[in-house]
């Protein structure tokens, strides 16, 4: 376990969920790929930490701000589902080709 | 000891990429909230092998919880129930497939072709206490702005969920309640009073 091995599977990480992001319909599904990306950034930086800070406590607290980062993305993003949905009753991306209403 | 370190991680990392991309190749869309989960748990394992304990242990606890909220809402926007139909709900794929392996393979590329400064944790550190005195000491403003970023998220999920939107009847939490069960608004002329009680029946929020 050496920090080029911990990126590299935080890469392979981020890179499912750009996949993931940009090819599913729906929107619940979206926020997965969303969420897999933060996934890897967070592994990123708590190998970062781990292995080339020296433990500098600045690197966890980076770690606690993506975690946050990853629930006020959940909550905005199911909030704007619910509310997409109770509008124009679509769950897919297909759904949205105007901004307008 | 290394060595064993080495196969769990080996074992944790391959777990973690195989149910993350088992989270797009599954047809029941609750399945893909616990193979995300399990994803993040491995994920979290991890973190624990590198020390972090705090964060990891903090992962693992909320990535169980958020993966359940999400999977509440999996059920509540699910187009294939309980992944009887094959499910393939998939648009630009090549392109995506291209974009992430472009993005695996240059994030790679960076890692290896950069000189990364080497600074182990040494052993023995106190983790969790520098933790809680970095995050209540020096950077206590910093974890301030995340909490009343959470403040705002939550009002900001409110809005955007409830049915009537932002907009709301200006009138409506102004008016008094009538005298008698269901009568006119008390203390007002019947001219001002007029609008308060119909537009509960109108639709609000159709400029959201």
């Amino acid at each position: 376990m050496t920090l080029v091995s911990v990126l590299v599977v935080a890469s392979g990480l981020i890179g499912i969920g750009l996949y993931g992001a940009l090819s599913q319909q729906s929107f619940v599904m979206l926020m997965m790929g969303l969420e897999l990306m933060l996934n890897g950034v967070l592994l990123a930086v708590i190998g970062f930490w781990a292995f080339s800070l020296g433990g500098m406590p600045e690197g966890q607290l980076l770690a606690i701000l993506v975690m946050a980062v990853m629930a006020v993305e959940m909550a905005v993003g199911f909030a704007l589902v619910v509310a997409v949905y109770r509008k124009r009753q679509a769950d897919m991306t297909e759904g949205l080709d105007l901004l307008k209403n | 000891m290394t060595i064993l370190t080495d196969i769990v991680f080996v074992l944790l990392s391959g777990f973690a990429l195989w149910t993350g991309w088992r989270v797009f190749r599954t047809d029941s869309m609750v399945r893909c909230a616990f193979l995300l989960m399990l994803s993040f748990i491995a994920v979290g394992l991890m973190m624990l092998l590198m020390a972090a304990v705090y964060i990891g242990v903090a992962t693992v606890f909320m990535m169980a919880v958020e993966m359940m909220v999400m999977a509440l809402f999996m059920v509540m926007f699910m187009m294939n129930p309980a992944g009887l139909n094959p499910m393939w709900m998939v648009h630009q794929h090549r392109l995506s497939v291209a974009a992430g392996v472009v993005a695996f393979a240059g994030l790679t590329a960076a890692v290896l072709a950069s000189t990364l400064p080497a600074e182990p944790l040494p052993p023995g550190r106190p983790v969790v206490r520098d933790l809680g005195t970095e995050l209540l000491g020096p950077s206590m403003l910093i974890f301030e702005t995340a909490g009343v970023t959470l403040l705002a998220t939550m009002v900001a999920t409110v809005i955007l969920s409830s049915r009537r939107g932002r907009f709301g009847d200006a009138m409506e939490g102004a008016c008094p309640p009538g005298l008698e069960p269901g009568g006119a608004p008390a203390g007002r002329a019947e001219s001002e009073s007029g609008g308060g009680h119909h537009h509960h029946h109108h639709h609000h929020g159709d400029h959201g």
